[in-house]
């Protein structure tokens, strides 16, 4: 028993692709920025306007390193335009973002264009309709980023285990993966989760799944829900069939349309 | 050793001073030293319930402050001597209690008494959490409705990230009171069942308070409803959850007050 559940309404979030000049400090970090200041000298303005991106996986620098890294770029007019490689927690909200989806391409050209955007490419998690039907006889949703990445660190596997309840008024957030909730989310509770969220208590709050993966889903046991989201996709309580409230259900996308089923 | 015990819930009327009162007072008829501190200063009102009004001279913000001693503020009740109430200023707001006055003066309490009973104000903002913030033991009062319950799951929350047992890696221990519980209403379906409400709240369950006009009579009297009537069906069900406080285990039962032959006949003729 399949139903199609349209909401009225829908904003979408759109993935686009840019190039970026990714810098990879090697630790001692003196030495390196003695070298970059060699290089500066040379090219003085080859920064100049560039999006770069932090690469931290080789040095692992720590909060307290980041901040003095950031500080000496900036020194040289070097603007960071995201983080790869850094653990969240060495991040302050002043900081550039922590990339994850990188993909390695060849050297940036010089010749560069500045102001023109890339043509939208499409992101690397979007997946034709073909292949969500084809991925629904498989079991378990597939959590991790399909596109490869370029940190060469190990990923470790990411799914957030919550044995408490969620209570009113909190928000788990876990870009990273997935969200498995033990107990119930309570009305007025987020989770938010770059991969699927699973609940096996009674979810009555929100549940935004796959923030960074189309073919993410939201299961309960018992569906009790303010709103559910898949890859920018929503649906509020009033939008959702009124025979599966209180059932076991599963929710994904089939191109546009969000697919809820009861399990 | 003394337990700081904070009865909150998040939703304004839904009973914390009432029921502040009656498990202060039957804590304190069974021989347990017991004081109340009401923490809604600029509202108070635990003074009303238990009848004090006219015998504030210093309260909670002076003591705070370092203007009086604790000895000189504290009330000690008239009908039970082992029952005290330190009470909250009328003319003051939140934002004169401070995080080390209210600490000193709880760890000045946990020497004296048995059990420190802190009555929260309404909301989530400082005196709320202010309230909560030494409590080993919290009752979270709830009406079995849907926003008393969401509310509570909130404060739930709360209690679990911003208390300084909670920031030490420990859990306050937690209960729910069910208060106003219309048994009929809940089998009729015009308010949430028990089951309903442990099933969203998943905390133990103190006790079950059945909706009474007793209530009402002894908060207007001045006196907590276990002293002002021990015989009514709320008081039997406050002294109940007063013995689970204390570790006793017993059922968990809804009292009423049960009507005989001629009040039922009394009462059909008066309908």
């Amino acid at each position: 028993m399949t139903e199609v559940a349209r909401p009225r309404h829908s904003i979408r979030f759109h993935g686009r692709s840019y190039h970026a000049m990714v810098l990879a400090p090697e630790p001692p970090v003196a030495n390196w920025l003695a070298e970059l200041d060699t290089w500066l000298e040379r090219s003085p303005g080859f920064f100049f306007g560039r999006p770069v991106v932090l690469d931290l996986a080789i040095l692992q620098p720590g909060k307290q390193g980041v901040a003095e890294l950031l500080q000496n770029l900036a020194e040289r007019n070097i603007k960071v335009m995201g983080i790869e490689g850094a653990e969240p927690s060495w991040l302050d909200f002043a900081m550039p973002p922590l990339l994850l989806s990188g993909r390695q391409t060849s050297a940036v050209p010089d010749d560069y264009p500045l102001a023109a955007a890339e043509a939208p490419a499409p992101t690397p998690v979007s997946e034709s309709a073909a292949d969500v039907a084809a991925a629904l006889s498989d079991a378990p949703s597939p959590a991790a980023d399909p596109a490869p990445v370029v940190t060469p660190a190990p990923r470790q596997p990411n799914s957030l285990l919550l044995d408490t309840p969620v209570r009113s008024g909190q928000c788990i957030v876990h870009p990273e993966g997935d969200v498995i909730v033990v107990g119930s989310v309570a009305s007025g509770a987020e989770v938010i989760a770059g991969g699927s969220i699973h609940v096996y208590g009674t979810l009555r709050g929100r549940a935004i799944a796959g923030s960074r993966d189309a073919r993410a889903r939201i299961f309960c046991r018992k569906l009790e829900a303010e709103l559910l989201s898949i890859d920018g996709l929503y649906m509020v309580a009033d939008d959702m069939p009124a025979h599966l409230r209180g059932q076991p259900i599963q929710v994904w996308l089939d191109g546009d349309s969000m697919m809820m089923t009861q399990d | 050793m003394a337990k700081v015990l904070v009865v909150t819930s998040g939703k304004g009327g839904v009973g914390k001073t009432t029921s502040t009162a009656a498990l202060g007072a039957a804590l304190a008829t069974s021989g347990k030293k017991v004081v109340l501190v009401d923490f809604d200063v600029g509202l108070r009102n635990l003074d009303l319930v238990m009848g004090a009004e006219r015998r504030v001279v210093y309260d909670l913000i002076n003591v705070v402050q370092g203007d009086a001693k604790l000895a000189q503020a504290l009330i000690r009740d008239k009908r039970v001597p082992a029952l005290h109430l330190l009470p909250a200023s009328q003319t003051r707001d939140k934002d004169a209690l401070t995080d080390e006055g209210v600490a000193r003066v709880i760890a000045e309490l946990r020497e004296k008494f048995d059990w420190v009973i802190c009555d929260s104000p309404a909301g989530i903002e400082r005196g709320a959490t202010l309230a909560m913030r030494h409590a080993d033991v919290a009752i979270i009062v709830t009406n079995p409705e849907v926003s008393s319950v969401r509310d509570s799951d909130r404060i739930i929350g709360l209690l679990d990230s911003k208390t300084e047992k909670a920031e030490k890696g420990e859990r306050v221990e937690k209960h729910l009171l069910l208060t106003r519980f219309d048994a009929a209403r809940a089998g009729r379906g015009e308010m949430l069942n028990v089951e309903d409400v442990l099933e969203i709240l998943s905390i133990p369950l103190l006790g079950i308070i059945p909706e009474s006009f007793e209530v009402l009579r002894a908060s207007n009297l001045g006196s907590p409803v276990t002293l002002n009537n021990p015989a009514s069906a709320p008081a039997r069900a406050y002294f109940d959850a007063a013995k689970r406080l204390n570790g006793e285990a017993l059922d968990m039962t809804i009292p009423s007050d049960r009507k005989g032959l001629f009040g039922m006949l009394f009462g059909r003729r008066a309908a």
